[in-house]
């Protein structure tokens, strides 16, 4: 906060003394201005979110929260800055869930600043959403960024013209990717949060019938609810001619006489209707349209030659109807080989780092200690299970990154879309599953993209089936110990097809059945190639492994504890002498007692009341799986540790046919607790969790009875 | 304007799924519910936007281009637009409505 600092704030505006003097707090002080990001996907909004933020950018939320928007602060000239990103959006008419939450947003938070990021390559159709904002009364800063490629293309903008025609709104050119315009933006944003540089507020109109139908239903609204505002209410009669659902729900709850109000609107739609042959949202859409582009026809004082791009060229190959499948599966050949062979060394490494930390912590204290058993068995033995699979859980990440912010991933939903109709789906599904295989939990936050509720039900339901990385250690301990060296890799991959396969079934039959209906069209814009920046890439990637290593620090430790407890306790009263001792002592506690009470559900399906206990841990999270038989088996065994204590005891007590069971019943059936809590976050209601977690559960006892049934009579060990 | 009406001169509108790739063409109207109508106009898909065939895929999805900016829609879709094709000679300057 320097008087060189200071000087940045001055605005450039003359309406500087107009600020009464009164509102610049005392030297020293800091000023808080909140500040929202809007903008279109692919207008570069979150690269320039990061640049803005630098390092401060902390994560959204996480399970039991319904929005994901990520925030940062910045201190620019004397003035704290809460920036928050909200969702990349084409309107505020919450057609997606990502527009009902940037709405949500602005209409509740009410933020000082909104700062639009729109691409200057695109600025008609930018701007459409500015116009929106504008609607919405909230001062504005325009971010007129990629401006370095317009220029390169051959744009020329008149920025003064433009300022104004949208009520003298400033703005600032930047290249977010460079940083260029970074401290402008700062610096207006600065100037409109504390009210120094004024707005005037330009009405759209929507021509003569559309205005007049909307100041008499304002007018009403006025009448009826003293608490709106002018501009509030015009803005409410706006989105009730828009028949927009959340808005009508609103007005119920809040206006004493929605009923008449309501009616009102109808009438005003039916004749608006009648007069211009098509519904009213259409039309003030194309109206909103008309001011953009007759904005565009203004301030565009050069438009080049549109020509084949380098994209269209590179999309001529990987889009190709013969070409483009083949390189897609290659592609995903490629992730996931990356998956596992880089991530094997990481791993390894990891498991040593947790087997030293047990070796020393455990020899801090004498056997039998209790405080030894919990740090040992049940927190690094929990965690570390966890923890240990980040590699490879972040590398598919930071690639599934690199595909999306290249502008592959949209390729990919347009190749597989064709696909993905057959089971009544669309490409943009796709997405989310391919991020299933990493965790399923930022995989259902990304089914928001998809627009309509059935296809985002209908995926969210069968993408625990996306084989994620916490049941990868289940794979790795099971077909380790049990298959020969030349089929571990058959039966990993088979484990990965045959979750595809069943999500793909299931998500044909919900379709066919609770979720029935014509398919959504499709409709999706193909962002142009960029080379993927590294800082966006490790953000991007890193945000999704975040999620899936707090998830260890969290739920995982405390189920850990929780399950290590229910292993240990209660004692049984006479203690036998040694490895009698300890497997009295499991049966007997509670975890044992419980899995003992469910044998005879689930001996038909080959487990017996330890693989139960440690179902047990499933159920919270999969990779607790194979903490839990460490537990249960450790627990078990002798004492004195063999060098692969765990794998022997397995050896020992079962066979190839129920480890494949284990492997499939992990696979189809108990959704993991944090999935549970997303989908119920997301889909509104804990009925949807539930359904999923009873309905996947049920289907992977069946299938894991007949695999296993059948597989014993034809004769399988 | 209202959103059906084209020129009178025009020619006849026709689906877009039937128009070949790199043909021009400007987009009359779009048969479906109000709700999708909507977003399609928020993307720029609106009576009398000029769009460009970039890749017709048969069965497949079906690309079109506005601009700099590319939109794939599904087969379903394509044949619910209508369109009147335009001269392809007039390629590239931005035309002014």
């Amino acid at each position: 906060m320097t008087i060189t600092a200071e000087s940045h704030a001055q605005p450039e505006g003359t309406r500087a003394s107009a600020a009464p003097a009164s509102a610049r707090p005392p030297r020293g002080a800091v000023r808080l201005v909140r500040v929202a990001l809007a903008g279109r996907p692919n207008s570069g909004k979150t690269t320039l979110f990061n640049r803005l933020t630098g390092a401060s950018q902390h994560v959204g939320n996480y399970p039991g929260v319904t929005i994901e928007k990520k925030e940062g602060v910045r201190v620019h000239a004397g003035t704290r800055l809460s920036l928050v990103d909200l969702p990349g959006t084409y309107s505020l008419a919450a057609y997606s869930v990502d527009e009902q939450v940037a709405r949500d947003f602005l209409i509740e938070e009410h933020p000082d600043v909104v700062v639009c990021v729109v691409d200057a390559t695109n600025l008609e159709r930018n701007l459409y959403l500015v116009v929106q904002l504008m609607e919405l009364g909230l001062p504005l800063v325009l971010a007129l960024n990629m401006s370095d490629v317009a220029a390169e293309r051959g744009y020329r903008f008149d920025l003064a013209t433009l300022s104004r025609l949208l009520g003298d709104v400033p703005v600032v050119p930047t290249v977010a990717s460079r940083g260029d315009g970074a401290m402008e933006l700062l610096d207006a944003v600065v100037a409109v949060g504390l009210g120094e540089r004024a707005q005037r507020h330009v009405p759209i109109a929507y021509g003569a019938e559309v205005d007049a139908e909307i100041e008499r239903l304002a007018a009403a609204l006025e009448a009826d609810a003293a608490l709106l505002a002018p501009r509030q209410s015009r803005w409410v009669a706006l989105k009730l001619l828009e028949n927009d659902p959340a808005v009508r729900r609103q007005v119920t709850r809040v206006v004493p006489r929605a009923a008449d109000i309501l009616a009102a609107a109808d009438a005003a739609a039916a004749r608006l209707h009648g007069l211009f042959r098509d519904e009213p949202e259409v039309v003030i859409a194309d109206r909103r349209y008309g001011f953009a582009s007759g904005a565009c026809r203004e301030v565009i004082l050069r438009t080049p030659e549109s020509r084949r791009t380098r994209s269209d060229q590179v999309d001529a190959i990987v889009a190709h109807p013969l070409l483009g499948l083949p390189i897609f599966l290659g592609l995903l050949y490629l992730v996931f080989t990356a998956t596992f062979r880089l991530g094997e060394y990481p791993v390894d490494g990891i498991h040593h780092l947790f087997h030293w930390l047990s070796g020393t912590v455990g020899g801090l204290w004498p056997a039998g200690s209790a405080l030894k058993s919990l740090l040992v068995d049940g927190v690094i033995g929990g965690v570390g299970g966890v923890v240990a699979f980040l590699p490879n859980v972040l590398i598919l990440f930071l690639a599934i990154a690199v595909l999306e912010d290249s502008g592959y991933m949209a390729r990919a939903a347009f190749i597989v879309d064709r696909w993905m109709h057959r089971i009544g789906l669309h490409g943009k599904s796709f997405i989310p599953m391919l991020i299933g295989f990493g965790c399923t939990v930022p995989a259902i936050m990304a089914t928001r993209i998809l627009e309509s509720r059935r296809d985002r039900l209908t995926t969210m339901l069968v993408l625990p089936l996306m084989s994620c990385g916490a049941r990868l250690p289940i794979y790795v301990l099971l077909v380790g110990v049990f298959f020969a060296p030349q089929w571990q890799a058959p039966v990993m991959w088979g484990m990965y097809l045959v979750g595809v396969v069943a999500a793909l079934v299931l998500a044909k039959l919900l379709r066919a059945t609770l979720f029935r209906g014509e398919d959504e069209p499709f409709v999706m814009e193909l962002p142009p190639y960029r080379v993927p920046t590294l800082k966006g890439v490790l953000l991007h990637g890193g945000r999704r492994g975040w999620m899936y290593l707090r998830k260890a620090g969290t739920i995982i430790l405390g189920v850990s504890i929780c399950l290590w407890a229910l292993t240990s306790y209660p004692k049984p009263p006479a203690a036998a002498p040694g490895a009698a001792r300890q497997a009295v002592a499991l049966e007997y506690s509670a975890a044992g007692r419980i899995g003992k009470a469910l044998e005879p559900v689930m001996a038909p399906v080959g487990f017996d009341w330890k693989i139960n206990t440690a179902l047990l841990g499933a159920v919270a999270a999969k990779e607790l799986f194979v903490a839990q038989m460490g537990i249960v088996h450790a627990l078990d065994a002798a004492d004195d540790r063999e060098p692969d204590p765990l794998g022997d005891a397995l050896r020992r007590q079962y066979t190839p046919r129920q480890a494949l069971a284990i492997m499939l019943f992990c696979l189809l059936g108990l959704p993991c607790a944090a999935t549970v809590a997303v989908v119920r976050a997301e889909s509104g209601s804990w009925r949807w969790a539930a359904l999923q977690w009873a309905g996947l559960t049920l289907m992977a006892y069946l299938v894991v009875l007949l695999v296993y049934q059948v597989g014993g009579l034809m004769g399988f060990a | 304007m209202t959103p059906t009406a084209h020129h009178p001169k025009a020619p006849e509108p026709v689906i877009l799924a039937s128009l070949p790739d790199g043909s021009r063409a400007r987009l009359v109207q779009v048969e479906g519910g109000a709700a999708l109508r909507a977003r399609l106009v928020a993307m720029g898909l609106r009576p009398g936007a000029e769009v460009h065939v970039v890749h017709n895929g048969g069965r497949g999805p079906f690309v079109m281009a506005m601009d700099d900016c590319r939109i794939v829609i599904g087969r379903g879709m394509a044949h619910r637009i209508r369109v009147e094709p335009l001269e392809p000679a007039a390629s590239g300057a931005r035309r002014r409505r």
